[in-house]
């Protein structure tokens, strides 16, 4: 689900283009003799399958369509192949995300595993309910070394309430058959502030969670996002509760933290290299590439890539997407240019979502030192230099700075 | 025209008693526009006017009626307005006196019967809606006959709807009203009862000659405030612009000035010829002044130059109105703005966003304070920010109020004065079912919510009337209010010491409702002096970042961003914390006593 967004950026232009149509401005200039430095180096693909839809996604997401899985792989393995000019010979990280990738059909999910290029990192998300020993030996043969598997919660009434399909028990199979399999770094996503969450369910579930010692974990506020299902049946509720939820994204920091997990960003926690996990840095290096800046590129329906300052997204519309690129073309993607400017802005809004420190250089034109001062003053943001090889310096968000992270970064935003 | 035919008059009466249906028929009678240019309601043009069923602004019209030329001036309705009234009186020589039949005496028919005495007018006595079925003519009657000395008899009893009686009330003007008395070979005099702006012509002054003519081209002379102009032309309304050789001893017409300024003109001055100049002018100037005062501030900050030019448009047409440059820490820049009463206020403020479509912030109105400085001198404050902080006297304005109310709401309005630290003075029985209630009231407390409460108490009942008495000193407290230690001078108030703490409690209550919680706590805080008298506070927040974001979710997240930014610039600083201006003006209606 990394990189799909369901919500249309309104400042774009949608437009058809076609490979080989250098006009458009999609169409990055080709690179002269060989590859170029700033070639792509982070692959996303979308697989939007999923069994049923849970009340609180807003993600593109295809229920049920066994049949067309196939079809989809083809388009997938088409789409790659008019891009694959923007990608370096190897890559650093390939990211599955869903829908529920694990739910596609065992057979084309192994011959799109196969065809993706290799990577030093290999994600795919999985539902607890999908993962059998049989998948968790599919995956692992065909070049996955990480899963993220979507807990969520675990206790059955709050997963009822998210219209999970998978019970607890199912979570800690699959975490297990994962293991099994050989699988050393796994990610669980937990949700908090579901209705009817009490405190005492937050802290067993992250207890559940720390029990089976996970290398990394992801844990979200439920975002109840308007027009969904979910936030109509739940709405009220959880205005009621939206004050209390402050108090369990402190809690789950606290708690992650004191149990070795390193807060490494605002909603991402990993075991800590030098406790217990090896000296391996269990960060996941595809999503850092998000909050790094770094160039993307999406395959898939409603995936979304920025690559040499354009953004773009691919039609959320299967029927289109498949059409299209059975008959060999691009399909139809909503562009959005990204000046120079909204470039820097996105680097601190992503950049100090991290622990580590953003350098000022290159984004000082966006900062407002005055609020920085003031920040400085609050104890949320600090200035700190970057080290003896580097000049100049570098932002950080102190604990709390995080905590209110969005305020804060627009505070110091020029 | 001889003087002997000329009749100058007024129509004074309380709002809905029918004064501008009375003028329309007094037209139509007099042929003085055709029954197809008949329009209701003629005299009042502006728009607002004739929404609120008042007259903000006088005009005169000339008609004749056998053989007679007869002068109606018309008179603004209401007490705010009562100097410009008195001015239009004096132009005068009588006044037909309108009470509806089934209302009977009003504190306001009181008010003006009172002032159109004082100005040695002539009253003609006039029940009007006799055709109503819940008429009572002669109980009208009696009571009018009571209010002006005279027999119930000689009590015209009109409709002016169906214009029964109309006919003779012009009679009774012609054979009632002296003609106009003055010399018309002495140095010319004319005063000057109301003036209007005009955009292609600038001001012109609608005056009454007493002495002597003016003609077009003349050089005049505004002897009060010393304005020299030239009369571009001269003329009457019939009921438009008439242009005429001459004005003469006696009559009432218009002088086009070609100022472009109102504030050079006020009513009440006299004007004079420069070639012929009159030794005195008439007696009677006075420059009014304003009693009730508010922070006028625009919504948004980049509007302040639209307001700056609309008060001065609006200055143009309404001497009364004053106005200052204000800058307040927590609502920017705005006018510091005085006004005759709240309906006078209210005028204002109304035409300024409707006319002129400006978003307002309007701060809860105070009214004008006397204050004893160390030094021994009195100083006039007129913002509760520039108060200073411990009093050692302070006076503030008292009126004479007027309540006439049916007998069985003696009660209420006796406890709600008295909670308004009214004085009583005395009692009247009008009739055996209407009794007028004189008290002596602080104007503040007016100028709170007494309107909405005198109301509410009587269900309507109550007819309500007051004229500044003077000013007397009051144990008064200045409160201000704190948000993060930092004074807010907008909202700082002056209440009576009794009313401080819960006033002070309410207002910071519900600003800790609308200011949103920061990274740190705010104390909002109620002080008198540097004594807290309530407190509550802003809890900081804990929370505030988005949880998820990765690829998909950086544009979405980045428009948040942009607007949480852009709403973040709206906010006004108040010290370290952001307040938005939702906030002060939630808090200042709670203030607002105008609110209807």
């Amino acid at each position: 689900m990394n990189g799909v967004s369901s919500t249309a950026p309104s400042t774009s232009v949608v437009q058809q283009s076609r490979p080989g149509l250098s006009a458009s401005p999609a169409e990055p200039p080709r690179p002269h003799g060989g590859i170029a430095s700033n070639a792509v180096r982070h692959l996303y693909v979308h697989l939007p399958f999923c069994a049923h839809r849970c009340g609180y996604c807003d993600f593109v997401t295809v229920v049920g369509r066994r049949g067309q899985h196939a079809a989809y792989v083809d388009g997938l393995l088409a789409e790659l192949a008019l891009e694959r000019h923007l990608l370096a010979p190897k890559l650093e990280t390939v990211f599955l995300g869903g829908g529920t990738p694990t739910f596609t059909e065992p057979g084309e999910l192994e011959r799109l595993l196969a065809a993706l290029p290799g990577a030093a990192e290999v994600t795919v998300e999985a539902n607890p309910e999908t993962v059998t020993p049989a998948l968790a030996a599919l995956l692992r043969r065909n070049g996955v070394n990480r899963v993220s598997l979507g807990a969520q919660t675990f206790q059955p009434q709050l997963l009822r309430v998210l219209d999970r399909v998978a019970g607890p028990d199912d979570v800690r199979s699959a975490f297990y058959h994962l293991r099994d399999a050989g699988f050393d770094n796994i990610s669980l996503d937990l949700i908090y502030g579901i209705p009817g969450q009490r405190p005492s369910d937050l802290a067993a579930d992250i207890e559940e969670a720390l029990a089976l010692r996970p290398e990394h974990l992801s844990c979200y506020e439920l975002e109840a996002k308007p027009g969904t299902r979910f936030t109509h049946a739940h709405g009220d509720e959880l205005r009621r509760q939206a004050e209390a939820m402050e108090g369990y994204f402190e809690c789950v920091v606290e708690t992650l933290v004191a149990a070795g997990y390193r807060w490494y960003e605002t909603a991402n926690f990993c075991r800590a290299a030098e406790a217990d996990a090896g000296g391996r840095d269990l960060r996941s290096r595809h999503n850092l590439a998000y909050w790094r800046g770094r160039d993307y590129l999406g395959l898939g329906i409603g995936a979304v890539s920025t690559v040499r300052g354009q953004r773009w997204r691919t039609t959320p519309r299967l029927a289109p997407y498949l059409v299209a690129l059975r008959e060999g073309r691009r399909p139809l993607r909503e562009l959005e240019p990204l000046a120079d400017s909204v470039q820097r802005e996105e680097r601190v809004m992503l950049g100090l979502r991290l622990d580590e420190p953003l350098p000022v250089a290159g984004v000082a034109a966006s900062l407002d030192e005055e609020a920085i001062a003031r920040l400085e003053r609050l104890g949320l943001a600090q200035r700190v230099p970057l080290g003896e090889q580097h000049a100049g310096s570098a932002l950080t968000l102190t604990p709390r700075g995080r905590l209110l992270g969005d305020a804060v970064t627009a505070d110091l935003l020029a | 025209m001889d003087l002997e035919r000329i009749r100058n008059f007024s129509i004074i009466a309380h709002i809905d008693h029918g004064k501008s249906t009375l003028a329309d028929r007094i037209l139509e009678l007099t042929k003085t526009v055709s029954g197809r240019e008949m329009r209701a309601q003629v005299l009042d043009t502006m728009e607002l006017e004739r929404e609120r069923g008042i007259t903000i602004k006088a005009q005169a019209v000339r008609v004749n009626w056998k053989g007679n030329e007869l002068n109606l001036i018309d008179t603004p309705g209401h007490v705010d307005f009562t100097y410009e009234v008195s001015r239009s009186l004096q132009a005068c020589e009588g006044a037909v006196l309108v009470v509806d039949a089934a209302q009977g005496v009003e504190a306001q028919t009181v008010a003006n019967a009172y002032l159109a005495i004082e100005n040695n007018l002539e009253i003609v006595p006039v029940v009007n809606k006799i055709d109503l079925p819940q008429a009572d003519p002669d109980g009208a009657a009696a009571e009018l006959a009571e209010l002006v000395g005279g027999k119930p008899q000689d009590v015209l009893r009109i409709s002016a709807k169906t214009g029964a009686g109309v006919a003779e009330v012009l009679d009774a003007i012609v054979e009632r009203i002296p003609p106009p008395s003055g010399h018309p070979a002495a140095p010319p005099r004319a005063l000057v009862f109301d003036s209007s702006y005009d955009q292609y012509r600038g001001v012109v002054a609608f005056v009454r000659m007493v002495d002597g003519a003016f003609a077009a081209g003349e050089p005049l002379r505004a002897m009060a405030q010393g304005t020299r102009f030239e009369a571009e032309e001269v003329g009457f309304f019939s009921p438009t612009m008439k242009a005429a050789e001459t004005l003469d001893a006696g009559e009432v017409g218009y002088v086009i000035t070609g100022l472009k300024d109102v504030s050079r003109l006020r009513v009440g001055d006299t004007l004079t010829s420069e070639r012929n100049p009159a030794a005195e002018p008439l007696p009677g100037y006075k420059d009014v002044k304003p009693m009730v005062f508010a922070g006028l501030f625009p919504t948004d900050s980049d509007d302040y130059p639209d307001l700056r030019d609309a008060l001065e448009r609006l200055k143009l047409n309404d001497a009364a109105l004053f106005y200052e440059p204000e800058t307040s820490h927590a609502l920017g820049f705005g006018f510091r703005c005085g006004f005759l009463g709240l309906l006078h206020m209210e005028i204002v403020r109304e035409r300024l966003e409707r006319e002129f479509d400006l978003d307002l912030l309007v701060t809860a109105p105070n009214v004008a304070y006397r204050v004893l400085e160390r030094n021994g001198e009195w100083l006039e404050v007129h913002n509760p920010a520039e108060m200073p902080r411990e009093l050692d006297a302070v006076e503030e304005p008292y009126v004479r109020a007027s309540i006439i109310v049916p007998k069985d709401y003696v009660g209420p309005v006796m406890e709600l004065n008295n909670d308004r630290r009214g004085r009583f003075d005395h009692m009247e029985y009008l009739s055996p079912e209407r009794v007028l209630l004189a008290y002596e009231l602080p104007l503040a407390e007016i100028v709170l919510d007494y309107y909405d409460q005198l109301k509410s108490r009587t269900r309507g009942y109550a007819s309500f009337d007051y004229d500044v008495a003077g000013f007397r000193e009051g144990a008064l407290a200045r409160v201000d209010i704190l948000i993060g230690e930092e004074p807010v001078d907008a909202l700082s108030m002056i209440v009576h010491r009794d009313a401080a703490y819960s006033r002070g409690k309410a207002l910071v209550e519900r600003l800790r409702k609308e200011i949103p919680r920061q990274y740190f706590d705010v104390a909002v805080q109620a002080a008198i002096g540097s004594r807290v008298i309530a407190r509550e506070t802003v809890k900081a927040k804990r929370k505030d970042v988005l949880a998820k974001c990765y690829g998909g979710d950086i544009s979405r997240k980045r428009k948040l961003l942009e607007k949480q930014k852009a709403g973040k610039r709206r906010m006004k600083q108040v010290g370290a914390v952001e307040v938005p201006q939702e906030a002060f003006l939630a808090v200042l209606n709670l203030n607002d006593g105008t609110k209807k």
